[in-house]
């Protein structure tokens, strides 16, 4: 079997009994043939030389891992920080749309649609549309483009077209829904870029290998600063694409991992086993199996499901889930920027809260402490003012 | 009443088939519409039990989705309220296979047959998913009906149909579910490639939305399914008047009257 699939449960699109290919037959032919093709390119050396050249040349990496001198001091730990904030578009969501752009143009398709939450995924996949030459739409909850304002100015700078969408709860799980009904209608010539850890397979593995490439480049960072792995690797879950891509790479060593869920959208530690969204995983929902809706500060967590890898690796215990509430990541928003001079965006300051709350009790001192930072703050800061009264 | 025997003799009757699709708790007669549509010809009444994620419907069907469930219709609720009349064909539950999941087979199965469902339809529990579900309910003479697409290859559409009891259900054009001014090419399309692989009783739905379009289809299916469009006039307080005055239209397009 090829490297793709050495994670157990895989070759099926199953993370153990969390996963599959959930989707109605219109769609079938599609994913399938994305599988194919999927497979294929990731075993070929000439995509790989593409795909990592573009990371390089044009999204900026490698990124740093920096060592928070300020905070380890208040902490009495040690805390690195993986900077996927300093990627061009500002989050991890790059290292995820170049990979499905490269697939987009191999299979001859002219046109890519999204869905987005905060609108990170939606600029990125906009990006990647600009540079590739392909049309995009990006569908994103009425009241996200709402909270997240400049992020659709972003996108429409450049070149795609914003759709707001009013069903349901108006934020990311129905702009999924409404892209998934979008590309039925026309999957002959558009590819669907979702974009987290989630979805029928091969999205959820396919999505996780296009962000290996955190987790590869943190590791060997953290062995060259410490010479060995840390104690524990921290990042914050919504879909749990830069969780995945991080902890993909520490599966195998003996680093505690953790994720770290809004309060109000812990579909780990919280939701029950479910079928949604083209995927066995774990959801909010009520008695009789009716999604809920997640309630979260941070509009790219605000999703009542996650990636099905993630309740796999819940449900063996290899990792976590830990929840914060809002109030502990408004805190975590102002302790980074005020003692490192670095301001996250709300979503890894979730991973930050936990990191804050636990320094000295579940997390020892003395520890080494990894933690990604998936994104920069900018997208929230004017949302954050509102709250803090202009803070 | 079993599903697929009833629809084969009223083929080898001579007759064309008509499958409305009614959402569940839509409104507060749901149940009298859903007789109504029996009344006016049906020879199978599809029931839509709401849920909260529709993914392959379209602006009506998930409108009545949400007001249903805003009225505070369960699956349970449903079919129990259909469990209390006798509607004289055969019921086919079709929702979305987490509400199967979240219940489990046993009480799922328990729901249809208090109701006395025939059938059921999970658009998003294609064949690979749907084996463990179509064992279990044939086990209690309930027919698990599979989709088949435009884009489903020859080779794939025969082993669906093969698979699937009740009847093969034809998705007519790609695309959610919705009222369509025009019958889409697909839809003729999928009907011939279907009949050609399969001797089960091919309908063919979504897109499907007038008179018109069951009397075009009606040479190349066994019938049809029409839901958005019928739907749309509940939704509008059409009311069982409202249902029975469409759904006589589309029997009588399609026995040629």
């Amino acid at each position: 079997m090829s490297s793709v699939f050495a994670n157990p449960g895989s070759a099926s699109g199953y993370f153990g009994d969390f996963g599959g290919r959930f989707v109605p037959e219109p769609l079938m032919a599609a994913v399938r043939e994305l599988e194919d093709l999927f497979t294929a390119a990731w075993e070929d050396p000439a995509f790989q030389a593409e795909y990592h050249s573009i990371l390089t040349g044009y999204a900026g990496r490698p990124t740093p891992v920096t060592y928070c001198a300020n905070l380890s001091q208040d902490l009495g730990i040690e805390l690195y920080l993986k900077r996927e904030d300093l990627t061009h578009t500002g989050s991890h969501k790059i290292n995820n749309v170049v990979g499905q752009a490269l697939l987009t143009r191999r299979m001859g398709k002219s046109r890519i649609i999204a869905e987005t939450g905060a609108g990170q995924h939606g600029v990125a996949t906009a990006t990647a549309a600009a540079l590739f030459g392909l049309k995009c739409t990006v569908y994103m909850g009425a009241v996200d483009v709402k909270r997240q304002a400049l992020n659709v100015f972003r996108m429409r700078l450049l070149g795609a077209e914003v759709v707001p969408v009013n069903s349901g709860s108006r934020t990311l799980k129905d702009a999924i829904n409404e892209a998934m009904r979008e590309w039925v209608a026309c999957v002959e010539d558009t590819h669907y870029c979702i974009g987290s850890v989630m979805g029928p397979h091969p999205y959820p593995l396919m999505v996780r290998q296009f962000q290996r490439v955190i987790g590869d480049e943190a590791r060997s960072q953290m062995h060259e600063a410490i010479g060995t792995d840390p104690d524990f690797v921290v990042a914050c879950v919504g879909g749990g694409s830069n969780a995945a891509g991080t902890f993909t790479a520490f599966l195998e060593s003996d680093a505690a991992i953790v994720g770290v869920e809004p309060a109000g959208g812990a579909a780990v530690g919280r939701g029950t086993p479910g079928v949604v969204h083209g995927m066995r995983s774990q959801f909010l929902q009520d008695e009789f199996g009716q999604v809920e809706e997640a309630q979260s500060i941070s509009a790219g967590l605000d999703y009542p499901g996650v990636g099905p890898e993630h309740a796999y690796l819940a449900s063996i215990g290899r990792a976590r889930y830990e929840a914060v509430d809002d109030a502990a990541v408004l805190n975590a928003f102002q302790v980074l920027s005020r003692r490192e001079g670095i301001i996250p965006a709300l979503e890894p300051a979730h991973a930050i809260a936990w990191v804050l709350a636990e320094a000295g009790s579940t997390i020892p001192r003395g520890s080494r402490v990894l933690v990604t930072l998936s994104g920069r703050g900018d997208k929230d800061s004017e949302q954050v003012a509102e709250i803090l009264g202009g803070a | 009443m079993a599903l697929e025997a009833r629809l084969r003799a009223r083929r080898a009757g001579g007759a064309k088939l008509l499958v409305p699709y009614v959402t569940a708790g839509l409104t507060d007669d749901w149940v009298r519409v859903v007789e109504a549509v029996a009344a006016a010809g049906a020879d199978a009444i599809e029931i839509g039990i709401p849920f909260s994620d529709p993914i392959i419907d379209g602006p009506v069907i998930q409108a009545a989705s949400q007001t249903a469930l805003e009225r505070g219709v369960t699956p349970a609720s449903a079919l129990a309220e259909l469990g209390e009349v006798s509607i004289g064909v055969p019921l086919v539950a079709m929702t979305y296979c987490n509400l199967l999941f979240h219940a489990g087979f046993q009480r799922y199965a328990g729901w249809l047959e208090e109701a006395g469902v025939a059938g059921t339809i999970f658009p998003d529990l294609p064949k690979e998913e749907a084996r463990p579900w179509a064992e279990f309910a044939a086990g209690k003479g309930i027919a698990n009906v599979l989709l088949v697409a435009p884009t489903t290859s020859e080779e794939r559409a025969r082993a669906i149909a093969a698979e699937s009891r009740g009847f093969v259900y034809g998705v007519g054009l790609m695309g959610v579910t919705g009222v369509r001014e025009q019958l889409a090419a697909s839809a003729i399309g999928v009907a011939k490639r279907l009949k050609s692989v399969t001797d089960r009783p091919v309908l063919i739905g979504v897109g499907v939305s007038s008179p018109l379009h069951a009397r075009q289809l009606a040479p190349h299916a066994d019938g049809v399914v029409v839901g958005s469009a019928l739907v749309k006039i509940l939704a509008d307080g059409g009311g069982p008047e409202g249902a029975y005055d469409f759904v006589s239209s589309l029997r009588q397009a399609l026995d040629g009257q």
